[in-house]
This record gives structure tokens, C-alpha cells and sequence, in this order.
């Protein structure tokens, strides 16, 4: 438990740290590209930087296209005011401001009396946004389907796979077969629906992120952090005193050498969930962002010889967007099962192997 | 900033949403599908081995057969061999017969010829001496009509059996 506690602990203050950072970069080099486009684009009226960035940043509405918007339900809490609940379409009729709260960029503050912003009152957002709203679509995509699934195994029993069972069943003999089994090891059956679910979640969230309209969710810190930080919980409930002696004390190191290996251990720990968030946002979101790029091209360009080329180039990207969807659930269950499989495996047999 | 700020909501949202996909998959959807797939794993390995053992089994009836029409090939073999020398043997042994029957019953003729032949002799013999004698009674008899002749053949006959 204490352990649990220190690895959560250290985690968290390393992804501050690590959020931090970004955080400033980013901010300065928003700040520069408003800056530059605003001058560029004026006459325009259209901001591609902008438009990028609402469509793969999180929203308090569904909005498919102009006027096609879904409202969602905003959920407030703040401890002065307790939890507020209501729909999105209050703050698209107050021109983000309702009740004392306003939308800005799609944060929520706390007005104060006088119309400026009440810096003392702290909101968490508990809103079903558009990536919450994807995510429970996905979840409710993924029950029905693989309950279909798993009643016609069960009316198949013993026979050949039909139907969507063909379709799914080779998926998992590939997840359990290439991906689980040969990293875990004999003590797979274990992690097996963790990583099974895994796969399927990102795969069915990349996938809908594809679709006109769809919300960024595998392409959201949030998520691939949650999702990281599952692996790595898992990973560390788990481990055996082997992996933890290997971070103490790794075999065939001098030992004047040994506080740098701790260095690197440790970071080595924090890393790997560090690598899973961000290969699995960043690929997701670069992909929107491409996407996107080529697709403002044609409103900046404003002709059908360079709309002709940029659909071409689309539907090219998009072809490989939808690779990387297989691609990177794939690989962030691969990695999950490796991590796990190191942490559970028995070092004894390992060596001497070598 | 915001694409690299994880919001506290959608955290929640997720471990929730997750948390309950988990879950419910793993009690209604992956235990029974794995369950099913380990299910025919297994019964297409056990197939897999029953054809295994089959094929053992066929290769050792095969290999059964095979001996076995070997020994009758040779056992054929051997009753033909044995039927031939037998009758062969058999041949030679009635030719051995033939030729010594036919020897005999040829010795057995020659010595009925012989026999015959001698009795024949016999017989001719008898009857040249039984002529003779009625030839020689006859010319006695006409010659020994006179008394002169009479004489002149017993003087005769004096005279040569002194010289004998």
C-alpha cells in the first residue's frame, strides 16, 4: 500500500512537472502564432490555427458543422456553490456567460458580481464534454458489439466462427497469441481483458476520431494519461521482488556506478507511462492537425486546382490515419503487455538464459 | 496549453467509463469469448492428436499388413518350393519305377523268349530226333527188306563203331 502510495505520488508530481513545462511552451508559442496569424489572415476572416485547435481540443457541445450542434450537459462544482448542472445551449444564448459562469475557450470560470473573472473560486468541470460524450459512445459501441460477439460464440459453440465473430475473433486470437502471451508470459490469463479492453477502447476511439464530426479522445492528454497510468498501476501491483531489486541494485553494475543507475531506473519507471501517454496523444492529435492543415489549405487558397490536390492528399492521410488508428492501439497494448511482462517476470530463468 | 493540460472532468469521466467498460466486458464479453476460444483450442487440438494417433495406428496396421503379406509371400514361396520338390522328386522316383519296371518286365520277356526259345529247341530237337528215328525206321525198314542189306549194314555199322 505504501509502496502504491510513493509510486502514485512520485507519478503525479513528475507529470506536473512534466505538464508544467509544456504548458509554458505551449502558451508561448500560442501567444507568437495568434499574433502572427491575426496579422496574416485579417482580411480572411479565417484562422486556421484557430480552427485547428477547436476542432481537436475538448467542447462543451458537439458541434458536427455549423448549426448541426448536439448540447451536452455542463456539470459544475465549486465549493462556494456546490454543483450546478445544465445544458450547453444556456451558455451558447449568453454568449458563453450563464448564471454567473462563462465559457471561456471552452474553460469554465466563476464570474464575480462586477463581470470580471473571480480568480478565488476554483470550478472542476465534471461537464459530459464531447470527448466524454464519444467516450460513453464508444463504451456503449463496444458493450453491444462484443456482447454480440459473445452470444454468438455461444451459439456457435464448437463451430466456425459467423458474422462479426469472424471479423472480431481473429483480433483477439492476435491480441492474446502475438501481442499478450509472448510478453507476459504463462501468467497472462491474468491482464488478458485488461488488455483486450484496452486495445479495442483505443482502436474504437481512433476510429470514430476518423469520422467527420468525431471528438479527438485517443488524441486528449486525459485519456492516453488515464489509460498510462492504468498500465503503470497495474504494472507495479504486480511486479515481483525481482523488478524491484533490479531497480535497487541492476546485477553486473560497479558500485560507483550505482546512484547513476538509480537515476536512470527511476526515470526508466516514470518514462515508460510517460512514452505511452504521449506517443499515443501526440500521433493522434498530429494526425488531426494534418488533416486539418491540408483541409484549411483549401479555405485559405480559395481554388479548385489546389482543392483537387489537397483531396487527393486527404483521403492519402486519412488512409493512414486510419493505419495509425490499428497502429497505435496496437502498439500502446504491445508496450502495456511489455511493461507488464517485465515486472512479472521471472529473473531467474532470464539470466541464465543470457 | 490546453492540448497538453489534462482536465480533472474528463480523468473522471474516463476512470468511470473505463473502469465500468472493464469490467463489463471482462464479465460478459471476453470471459465467455475466451472461454469459447480456449474451448475449440482445445477441441481442434485434441482432433488434431486423435488424427495424429489414427495415423500411428493406420501406419501400424500397414506396417502389420505389410509383414504379414511378406511371411504369406514367403510361406507361398516355401509351399511352392516344397510342392515342386516334391514333385519332383516324385517324378524322378516314378521314372525310377517306369524304367526299372520296364527293365524288369523287358529281363522278364527276354527270359520268356530264352525259355521259350530253349523249349522251342527242345521241341524241334524231339521232333528232328523223332523224324530222324521214323526216317531212318522207314529207310531201315525199306533197306532191311533183304538179307544182304541187312548184313552189309550191321558189318558196316561194326566197322564204325571201332572207329570210335
Amino acid at each position: 500500500m505504501l509502496r502504491l502510495l510513493t509510486n502514485k505520488f512520485l507519478l503525479i508530481a513528475s507529470l506536473s512537472i512534466f505538464s508544467l513545462t509544456f504548458s509554458f511552451a505551449q502558451e508561448e508559442h500560442e501567444g507568437h502564432h495568434e499574433a502572427k496569424d491575426g496579422a496574416a489572415h485579417e482580411e480572411e476572416h479565417f484562422d486556421i490555427g484557430q480552427m485547428i485547435m477547436h476542432h481537436i481540443s475538448d467542447s462543451h457541445e458537439w458541434e458536427f458543422a455549423h448549426g448541426a450542434i448536439i448540447p451536452l450537459p455542463v456539470i459544475l462544482y465549486t465549493e462556494q456553490y456546490g454543483v450546478e448542472v445544465f445544458s450547453s445551449n444556456r451558455f451558447r444564448e449568453g454568449n458563453g456567460v450563464y448564471n454567473g459562469y462563462i465559457n471561456l475557450h471552452e474553460h469554465i470560470h466563476r464570474l464575480s458580481p462586477d463581470g470580471s473573472i473571480d480568480e478565488a473560486v476554483h470550478v472542476l468541470d465534471f461537464s459530459i464534454t464531447k470527448n466524454v460524450a464519444s467516450l460513453m459512445l464508444s463504451a456503449i459501441i463496444l458493450i453491444v458489439l462484443m456482447s454480440t460477439v459473445a452470444k454468438s460464440f455461444n451459439t456457435n459453440r464448437g463451430k466456425a466462427p459467423k458474422g462479426i465473430q469472424s471479423f472480431i475473433e481473429p483480433v483477439i486470437f492476435f491480441i492474446r497469441d502475438e501481442v499478450v502471451k509472448p510478453n507476459i508470459g504463462p501468467k497472462y490469463a491474468k491482464y488478458l481483458p485488461y488488455l483486450l479492453t484496452l486495445f479495442f477502447f483505443i482502436l474504437i476511439n481512433n476510429l470514430l476520431g476518423l469520422l467527420p464530426g468525431g471528438a479527438n479522445v485517443t488524441g486528449n492528454i486525459a485519456i492516453t494519461m488515464t489509460l498510462a497510468v492504468i498500465t503503470f498501476i497495474i504494472t507495479h501491483i504486480n511486479a515481483n521482488k525481482h523488478y524491484w531489486l533490479h531497480l535497487v541494485k541492476p546485477e553486473g553494475v560497479p558500485v560507483l556506478m550505482l546512484p547513476l543507475m538509480w537515476v536512470v531506473e527511476i526515470a526508466g519507471v516514470f518514462m515508460k507511462p510517460m512514452s505511452l501517454m504521449i506517443r499515443l496523444f501526440a500521433n493522434m492529435t498530429a494526425g488531426h492537425i494534418i488533416i486539418l492543415s491540408l483541409l484549411g489549405l483549401i479555405f485559405i487558397f480559395k481554388s479548385f486546382a489546389v482543392g483537387g490536390v489537397i483531396t487527393v492528399f486527404t483521403l492519402f492521410m486519412n488512409a493512414i490515419e486510419l493505419l495509425v488508428a490499428f497502429l497505435q492501439a496496437f502498439i500502446f497494448t504491445l508496450l502495456s503487455s511489455m511493461y507488464i511482462g517485465s515486472a512479472i517476470e521471472d529473473h531467474h530463468e532470464a539470466d541464465h538464459g543470457h | 496549453m490546453e492540448l497538453l493540460t489534462p482536465g480533472i472532468g474528463l480523468i473522471f469521466w474516463m476512470l468511470l467509463v473505463f473502469g465500468i467498460l472493464v469490467f463489463f466486458l471482462a464479465k460478459f464479453a471476453w470471459k465467455p469469448i475466451l472461454g469459447a476460444l480456449k474451448e475449440r483450442e482445445d477441441s481442434i487440438e485434441s482432433a488434431l492428436r486423435m488424427a495424429e494417433e489414427t495415423r500411428a495406428e493406420m501406419a501400424k496396421l500397414k506396417a502389420d499388413n505389410d509383414r504379414i503379406i511378406a511371411e504369406a509371400r514367403l510361406e507361398r514361396d516355401k509351399i511352392i518350393r516344397e510342392a515342386k520338390n516334391a514333385s519332383d522328386n516324385m517324378l524322378a522316383e516314378a521314372k525310377d519305377k517306369a524304367v526299372a519296371e520296364g527293365n524288369k518286365i523287358i529281363a522278364d520277356a527276354r527270359e520268356a523268349i530264352q525259355q521259350e526259345k530253349t523249349a522251342m529247341v527242345a521241341q524241334m530237337k524231339k521232333d528232328v530226333a523223332a523224324f530222324s528215328i521214323e526216317i531212318a525206321e522207314k529207310v531201315l525198314r525199306k533197306e532191311l527188306t533183304d538179307k544182304k542189306a541187312q548184313e552189309s549194314l550191321v558189318s558196316n555199322l561194326i566197322s564204325e563203331a571201332k572207329l570210335n
